[in-house]
C-alpha cells in the first residue's frame, strides 16, 4: 500500500483513541469532584488529568492559572491544544478522508459521522460557555461511543490486510502509551502502603483509575478482593486478561507487526523491538517492579514505546 | 574565435537530499557559425547521464538520483568551441517548431501598457522588421541600465522596465516582450559572452533571437547593444528564462545552495601562467 | 427570460404530456408533497452520509457543500440515445485525430481550415509534443461533451470538455441513491444501467498502458489532493476501480521510469488516469512552483515508459474557439457531416464577429475561450446594462478571447421543491471513453440542473445541482 496511506491510517487510529482516552480521563476526574475537599485539592486532580493527557505544561504555558473550567475547556474543544477531543476527531475526519479507498463503507460512516455530531456540538457550545455538566456528560458519551463505533467497525468489517494491521498498531501504541501515562501520574497512589484501605480518600482516586480505564469491574473479577492500590499496578500492566493492560497491547502490537511481517514477506527492526517488548512484560514482576521503581519503569516503558513509533515510520516509510 | 569554457555548479542540500533528478542544458549545439570542438558534462555521482533534445531543439542531459542522501553534488561541463562572424545570422540551428511559436505569450516577458507604448515609440518609422529590431535593441539598451548585483531581482519584463535596471536576462526579456508584441517571433538565448579584451568581463549571459523575413533567426543583445559576434557562444534557447535555463533541478522539497564558477576564455588570452 | 417559452421534456401543465414520461407524470400528480418533501430530506442525508461533499473555491466557510441533488429523474429514449452515441462516437474520434494531426503534420493548418494562430499561439498547444505520438494516438481517454436541447427534435453539443471533465461520480451516486429512494418508479421503467462504468473505464485504461503485458499494469489515479473541489470524485473512482489514489508526492522518477513510494518501497507506475492539469503535472517541464506533480514525469512520459490519460496537451481542443470549428474536423478528417450540430457561434477574433456581438449583447451569452465551470461569462438578457458595458471594455480589449452564442431556451424538466413541482433548464454531460480497442459510453451521462428560477447556468459551483438520468428502453421514437 501507498507509505502515506499507512502513515494515515497509522494516525487515524491513535487520534480516535486518544480522543476516547482523554474523554475518560476527564469523566473519571469529574467523579472525584463528588467528593468533598479543598480547592488546592480539587486543582490538583486536574493537574492530574491534564498531565495525564500530556498537556499539563502547554497549558500553563497559555493560561497560566489553572481551574476545573479552563482545563475541561482545554482538553474538549480549544483547537489550540493539539490533543483535544475535537482536534483529535478533527485530525482523524481528515486522515480518514485521505485514505478513503483503504476504508471500508462502514468505517468511513463511523469517523464521517462523529465529525458531523462534533460539528453539532461545536456550533450548540459556542452559545453557551461554559458547558453545564449535563451537557459535558452528553458530549464525553458521545465521544466515547464514537469511538467504540470505529474501532468496533474496523475489527469487524475490514479485511484483514496491511489497512487493518496499521490500524490494530495506531489503536494499541496509543492505548498503550495512555495506560502507562495514567499509571505514572497516579504512581504514587498505587505504591504498597500498610494504610488500611476504606479510611483514605486516596480509595476514590485507585477507582478512577479504574474507572478511566473501564477496569472497575475488572479488578474485582481477577482479584476478588478489596481494591489494592499495588494489585491495579498489577492489573494494567502484567494482567493478559485486562484488555488495557500493556502486556495485553503489546501481545496485540506483537501479532499485528508479525502479519504484516508474513504478508510482506519481509521483517525488519519494528518486529524485532515489538517482540523485545512483548518478551520484557511477560517476564516481569510486579516485586521486581517496585524494587527498581515503578515510575523508572513507566517512564522507560513510555519511551520505549514512542520509539517503536518511530520505528515503524521509519520501517514504513511514512513521509 | 576558439573559446574555452568550463562551468561548475555545485549544489549543497540542506537536509541531505533523498531524491534528485536534474534537466542540464549545458551542451551548445553545433551550426553555421558555432562548432564544438570538444565538450563534455562530468558528474561527481554515479548515475547515468541521458541525453534527449527538448522542443526548442535543446540538447538535454537528465539524470537521476534515489537512495542514499546527498548532501553535495557537482556538475562540470568544459569544452571548446569554434566561433565564425556571421553578423548576428544565426543558420543552420536545430528547428522543432514554427517560428510563429516564438509569438507565444511566456510568463517572465508577458507585455504590458508600458511596454507596448516603449515598444511602439522605440520602432516608429522603422523600414522593416529588422530595422524595427535594431531600434528596439538601441532603445533598451539606452533606457535600461545594466545592474546585475542588486539584491530585489525583479522576475519579469514588466518589473525590470519600471524598475529601468536589471540583469542582462531581464534586457533580453524586455527585449522579447516588445518584439512579440510587434509580431516578430523572438526567443531567450542563454550561453556565454568571451570578454573583448584580455582581463574583460566574461561569463555566463543571455541575449535573445528575433526573426526576420529573409534572414531568419538573429541575434540580439541589447545588454551590449550588438548583434551576437565571436565572442559569443550559443547553448540553449527558450520562450523565456524558465525554459533556457542551464538546468532544472528537483530535490524534493528540500534546500538547494547552488554556487556557480564560470570561466570563459579566448585560446589565445592565457589569464594565469 | 421573457416570451420564449422553453421545450419541456415533460410537457407543461395544460400540454399533452409525452409518451416517455407518462409514469413520471402520474407519479409526480399522484404523490403528496409531504412524501416528496421526505424524499428530497431522505436524499440529502444520504448524499452527507456518502460523504460526497465538495469545495468552492474562494469560498472558506463553503469548505464543505453539497451538490443540490434533484429527486425527479431526466428521462432519454433509447431511440434518443442511439443518435446521441453515434453524434458523440464521431466527434471524439474527430477531436482524437484532430490531436494527432496538430502536433504531427499540422495538415489543418497547411490546408487553412484553421487560423494557424489559434493553435500556435494557444497557451494549451504544448511544445513538448510537438512531433510526438501519443501512445495508440488516443489523446482523450475520458472527454465529456456537454449536450442541450431545445425541442424533440435535435441535441447540439454546447461544449467539449477535453481534458480532465469531472461529474461522473455524480452520475453513479445519483443512480445510486434513485434506486434507494424511488423503487417502485425505477422498477415500472427498463432503465439501462450506468454501474459498469469503472469496468469500462479500467478496460480502457489498461489497454492503453505502455507494455505487452497489460492485464499487469499498474494504474493509479492523480489527485490535487483533499482540498481540490473534486476530490470526492477522485476517490471514489479510485475505490471501484481498485486501484491507488496517488498525490504528486507519493510519485517519483529514476531512470525515466514512474514509481509509486509503498510502504515495501518502490512500486513501478504504468498507467496514470490525471486528474491534475498539465501545467501542475512536472515543475522540471511546466510550472517551476507546483508541488502537485512529479519531477521527471514528462521525460517519463515522452520516453514512452508510462502512459497518461488524458494526454498532455488536449487543452488545444477544448477551447470554445477551436470548438466553433469542430463540425469542420468532422469534415476534414473523416470526411462525414457532423451527426451532432454545434450551437451557432461567433468568433470575436473576426472583425465582422466582433461588430455582431458588440450590437446584440443584450440578446447572446458570451464566453472566454479559456474560461471554465461558468465563470468569465456574460448571459446578456440577464445583465443589467452596467455589466454589459464592463463586459463589453473587456471584449474589446482582447476580442479573441471571446465567442458569443445565442442564448438558448435550453429545455426543461420537472423538478421537486417545497414550492411544489416546477421546470428548471437542464443540459447533460455523457462520459466518453476511447481505448486502444474501442469507444465505450455508457448510456446517460450526469444531468445537470440550474435550480434557480428561470436561470440558466448549471454549473455546480455556481448553484445548480443534478439529476439522475435514465436511458428508457421501452419507447420508440417520440419525436
Amino acid at each position: 500500500m501507498l507509505a502515506r496511506t499507512a502513515d494515515n491510517l497509522f494516525w487515524l487510529a491513535r487520534s480516535m483513541e486518544r480522543a476516547d482516552y482523554i474523554a475518560r480521563t476527564i469523566e473519571a476526574t469529574l467523579r472525584l469532584e463528588y467528593l468533598p475537599k479543598t480547592e488546592g485539592e480539587k486543582t490538583g486532580e486536574w493537574e492530574g488529568a491534564l498531565n495525564a493527557a500530556g498537556a499539563y505544561d502547554s497549558y500553563i504555558a497559555e493560561h497560566g492559572e489553572l481551574d476545573e473550567e479552563g482545563a475541561v475547556e482545554y482538553l474538549t474543544f480549544d483547537r489550540t491544544n493539539p490533543s483535544s477531543i475535537c482536534n483529535c476527531l478533527e485530525n482523524a475526519r481528515t486522515a480518514g478522508r485521505a485514505v478513503r479507498t483503504a476504508l471500508t463503507a462502514e468505517t468511513w460512516t463511523a469517523i464521517n459521522d462523529a465529525w458531523l455530531e462534533l460539528k453539532r456540538f461545536e456550533a450548540s457550545h459556542r452559545f453557551s460557555r461554559p458547558m453545564d455538566r449535563v451537557a459535558l456528560t452528553r458530549f464525553l458519551d458521545y465521544v466515547k461511543k464514537a469511538s467504540l463505533d470505529f474501532d468496533g467497525s474496523c475489527y469487524r468489517t475490514m479485511l484483514r490486510n496491511d489497512a487493518y494491521w496499521f490500524n490494530r498498531l495506531g489503536v494499541f501504541i496509543e492505548r498503550a502509551d495512555n495506560t502507562a501515562r495514567l499509571l505514572d501520574v497516579k504512581y504514587h497512589l498505587l505504591l504498597p502502603s500498610t494504610e488500611s484501605v476504606g479510611g483514605s480518600l486516596d480509595y476514590f482516586q485507585w477507582v478512577a483509575v479504574l474507572r478511566a480505564v473501564s477496569a472497575a469491574t475488572a479488578y474485582h473479577w481477577v482479584y476478588r478482593d478489596r481494591v489494592k492500590p499495588w494489585l491495579i499496578a498489577d492489573l494494567l500492566i502484567l494482567k493478559r486478561a485486562m484488555p488495557r493492560s500493556l502486556i495485553s497491547c503489546y501481545e496485540t502490537i506483537d501479532r499485528s507487526l508479525d502479519s504484516l511481517a508474513r504478508d510482506d514477506g519481509r521483517s525488519g527492526i519494528a518486529q524485532r523491538q515489538a517482540r523485545a517488548m512483548h518478551a520484557k512484560l511477560e517476564r516481569a514482576s510486579m516485586t521486581q517492579i517496585f524494587q527498581g521503581g515503578l515510575h523508572e519503569f513507566i517512564t522507560a516503558f513510555i519511551e520505549d514505546n514512542a520509539r517503536l513509533s518511530s520505528t515503524i515510520s521509519e520501517q514504513y516509510l511514512f513521509t | 574565435m576558439r573559446i574555452r569554457i568550463s562551468h561548475e555548479i555545485t549544489h549543497r542540500f540542506e537536509p541531505p537530499a533523498r531524491m534528485l533528478i536534474q534537466n542540464l542544458r549545458l551542451t551548445p549545439h553545433g551550426f553555421d557559425s558555432q562548432y564544438v570542438l570538444s565538450w563534455r558534462i562530468e558528474l561527481d555521482m554515479d548515475s547515468a547521464l541521458k541525453q534527449s533534445e527538448d522542443a526548442h531543439g535543446n540538447l538535454v542531459t537528465t539524470f537521476s538520483h534515489h537512495g542514499a542522501p546527498v548532501e553535495r553534488l557537482a556538475v562540470r561541463a568544459a569544452g571548446e568551441i569554434e566561433t565564425s562572424d556571421s553578423a548576428g545570422v544565426v543558420r543552420g540551428t536545430v528547428e522543432r517548431m514554427p517560428a510563429e511559436m516564438y509569438l507565444r505569450e511566456s510568463p517572465l516577458a508577458h507585455i504590458n501598457g508600458a511596454l507596448r507604448a516603449f515598444t511602439i515609440d522605440s520602432t516608429a518609422g522603422a523600414e522593416d522588421p529588422l530595422d524595427a529590431m535594431h531600434r528596439l535593441m538601441s532603445e533598451v539598451h539606452r533606457v535600461m541600465s545594466f545592474d546585475p548585483y542588486q539584491t530585489d531581482d525583479p522576475d519579469s519584463a514588466a518589473e525590470a522596465f519600471a524598475l529601468r535596471r536589471g540583469r542582462a536576462r531581464d534586457f533580453a526579456h524586455i527585449f522579447i516582450a516588445c518584439a512579440r508584441f510587434r509580431d516578430v517571433p523572438a526567443r531567450f538565448v542563454n550561453g556565454y559572452r568571451a570578454a573583448e579584451e584580455a582581463g574583460g568581463e566574461a561569463g555566463a549571459h543571455c541575449w535573445a533571437e528575433a526573426h526576420v523575413p529573409t534572414l531568419g533567426w538573429v541575434a540580439f543583445d541589447p545588454t551590449t547593444c550588438i548583434c551576437a559576434d565571436t565572442h559569443y557562444v550559443r547553448v540553449a534557447v527558450g520562450f523565456d528564462a524558465r525554459d533556457g535555463s542551464f538546468f532544472r533541478a528537483a530535490n524534493g522539497m528540500g534546500g538547494d545552495a547552488v554556487e556557480s564558477v564560470i570561466r570563459v576564455d579566448q585560446a589565445g588570452y592565457q589569464t594565469q601562467a | 427570460m421573457a416570451g420564449v417559452q422553453a421545450f419541456d421534456e415533460m410537457g407543461r401543465t395544460g400540454e399533452r404530456t409525452r409518451a416517455l414520461y407518462g409514469k413520471v407524470a402520474h407519479w409526480l400528480k399522484e404523490t403528496p408533497p409531504e412524501l416528496l418533501a421526505s424524499r428530497r430530506a431522505q436524499a440529502e442525508y444520504m448524499f452527507r452520509r456518502i460523504g460526497i461533499t465538495f469545495g468552492v473555491y474562494g469560498d472558506k466557510d463553503a469548505a464543505e457543500r453539497l451538490i443540490p441533488f434533484d429527486i425527479v429523474p431526466r428521462l432519454i429514449s433509447r431511440a434518443e440515445w442511439r443518435k446521441l452515441e453515434a453524434g458523440l462516437t464521431q466527434r471524439v474520434r474527430a477531436l482524437n485525430l484532430f490531436l494527432t494531426d496538430v502536433y504531427g503534420d499540422r495538415k489543418i493548418l497547411k490546408e487553412s481550415i484553421i487560423p494557424a494562430e489559434l493553435i500556435l499561439r494557444n497557451p494549451f498547444y504544448r511544445p513538448e509534443m510537438i512531433g510526438r505520438r501519443a501512445p495508440h494516438d488516443i489523446w482523450v481517454h475520458i472527454a465529456g461533451i456537454d449536450i442541450v436541447r431545445v425541442d424533440d427534435e435535435e441535441f447540439y453539443v454546447l461544449e467539449d470538455n477535453a481534458r480532465t471533465p469531472s461529474g461522473v461520480s455524480y452520475m453513479l451516486e445519483n443512480r445510486e441513491v434513485t434506486m434507494r429512494l424511488l423503487p417502485d418508479l425505477f422498477a415500472r421503467h427498463k432503465v439501462a444501467p450506468v454501474d459498469d462504468y469503472p469496468d469500462e473505464l479500467l478496460a480502457c485504461l489498461r489497454s492503453v498502458a505502455p507494455r505487452h503485458d497489460r492485464g499487469e499494469a499498474t494504474i493509479v489515479i492523480l489527485t490535487p489532493g483533499l482540498y481540490n473541489s473534486a476530490y470526492y470524485e477522485h476517490s471514489f473512482l479510485a475505490d471501484k476501480l481498485g486501484v491507488e489514489l496517488v498525490e504528486g508526492r507519493d510519485l517519483f522518477v529514476e531512470d525515466d521510469q514512474v514509481f509509486m513510494r509503498t510502504t515495501l518501497g518502490p512500486r513501478r507506475v504504468d498507467v496514470i488516469y490525471r486528474r491534475v492539469d498539465d501545467e501542475f503535472l512536472d515543475p522540471m517541464v511546466f510550472n517551476p512552483e507546483s508541488v502537485l506533480g512529479v519531477p521527471g514525469l514528462i521525460g517519463a512520459y515522452l520516453a514512452g515508459n508510462v502512459t497518461i490519460a488524458n494526454a498532455i496537451g488536449t487543452g488545444v481542443a477544448d477551447d470554445k474557439a477551436i470548438y466553433s470549428y469542430v463540425p469542420d474536423l468532422i469534415r476534414f478528417y473523416l470526411s462525414e457531416e457532423p451527426l451532432l450540430k454545434n450551437v451557432p457561434t461567433t468568433r470575436c477574433r473576426e472583425p465582422d464577429g466582433l461588430k455582431y456581438v458588440l450590437e446584440r449583447l443584450d440578446e447572446l451569452v458570451v464566453k472566454e475561450v479559456n474560461g471554465s465551470g461558468g465563470y468569465g461569462m456574460l448571459v446578456g438578457p440577464h445583465a443589467s446594462a452596467a455589466q454589459r458595458e464592463q463586459f463589453a471594455a473587456k471584449i474589446k480589449a482582447d476580442p479573441a478571447n471571446y465567442i458569443a452564442q445565442p442564448t438558448l431556451a435550453l429545455s426543461t424538466c420537472p423538478s421537486s421543491f417545497e414550492a411544489g413541482v416546477a421546470p428548471r433548464h437542464v443540459d447533460l454531460r455523457p462520459f466518453i471513453l476511447s481505448g486502444a480497442d474501442a469507444v465505450r459510453i455508457v448510456p446517460g451521462g450526469l444531468t445537470r440542473v440550474a435550480l434557480k428560477e428561470g436561470s440558466l447556468v448549471v454549473n455546480s459551483s455556481q448553484g445548480g445541482g443534478t439529476k439522475d438520468t435514465w436511458v428508457v428502453d421501452d419507447f420508440e421514437d417520440e419525436a
